[in-house]
């Protein structure tokens, strides 16, 4: 059942994410004073609200492993904390892109910038400390990394409203208004990098699992060899 | 609306779609080489994450 729903929906996810290209580039209105290039914010925005919610899956399931030692919510935090600095490096990369056309600079040490870049090193530092870390505790460790981490992500968010900042408000509670067709777009978007990014986070769920099982396959192996390791 | 006439929005959606390939590329290339070692080690009775030929 779940081998046949991986493929109906990575299908279906193309089928939106096309779409979605669609509405950004073609259906939605021009905007008035920054022109063509405020349709980076249809990629921009939802990729950045993607890898916040990551996080804060990420920081979920290492309170889990904290209170409940399961193998599984430490490979779901391991895997949410991946795909969302894939999201958030977009996030980091579009900004700029957009940011210099628009604001004549590629980078300004702002404070919604700066704490991005930051939240961006806490979650490398966190996959880091899973990759080189050979240690037993390192799951341990790194859900308590994981959520110290996640304080950073509504810091982020709200930092516009805490600092004078170059950075526009939110989309969402942020006092501005959007064109209703600008809106639709963006949350079509958003929708469809969601899709994208749960699917993503499924195979490498699937990936990570296998591959713990066959770590665990060759230690079985090299205690039932006399000579030693199999590898 | 032509994307070639600006340089700035292609390249935001082209870098964007170029991390997620690269990005899925890794998790192809890392879940072969595991079912490689798999095949290899004769592991397959002990794992659960392959299909059977």
């Amino acid at each position: 059942m779940m081998k046949r729903a991986f493929p109906i929906l990575g299908v279906l996810t193309a089928i939106l994410l096309s779409y979605a290209l669609y509405m950004a580039l073609v259906w939605a209105p021009t905007e008035r004073t920054m022109g063509d290039v405020q349709r980076i914010f249809y990629y921009h925005v939802p990729s950045a609200w993607t890898a916040f919610i990551l996080f804060f899956v990420n920081f979920g399931a290492s309170v889990v492993y904290l209170i409940k030692r399961k193998p599984a919510a430490d490979i779901v935090a391991l895997v949410s904390a991946e795909v969302g600095v894939v999201f958030c490096t977009v996030v980091l990369i579009t900004g700029p892109i957009w940011a210099r056309p628009v604001w004549g600079i590629w980078w300004t040490w702002d404070m919604r910038l700066t704490s991005t870049l930051v939240l961006w090193l806490i979650y490398v530092s966190y996959l880091f400390l899973r990759r080189f870390s050979s240690s037993g505790q390192t799951p341990l460790l790194a859900a308590a990394l994981a959520v110290l981490g996640a304080l950073c992500v509504p810091f982020v968010y709200f930092s516009i409203w805490f600092f004078r900042t170059q950075h526009p408000q939110p989309v969402m509670g942020g006092g501005g208004s959007i064109d209703p067709r600008m809106l639709h777009v963006l949350l079509i978007n958003w929708l469809a990098f969601s899709c994208f990014a749960f699917l993503v986070c499924w195979s490498r769920y699937r990936l990570e699992k296998l591959q713990r099982e066959v770590d665990q396959a060759h230690a079985m192996e090299s205690l039932k060899d006399p000579r030693g390791s199999v590898r | 609306m032509k994307m070639s006439g600006n340089p700035y929005l292609f390249a935001a959606y082209a870098v964007t779609w170029i991390i997620h390939i690269v990005y899925l590329s890794t998790i192809v290339s890392r879940y072969s080489r595991l079912k490689r070692e798999i095949e290899e080690a004769g592991l397959r009775s002990q794992v659960s994450g392959v299909r059977k030929p």
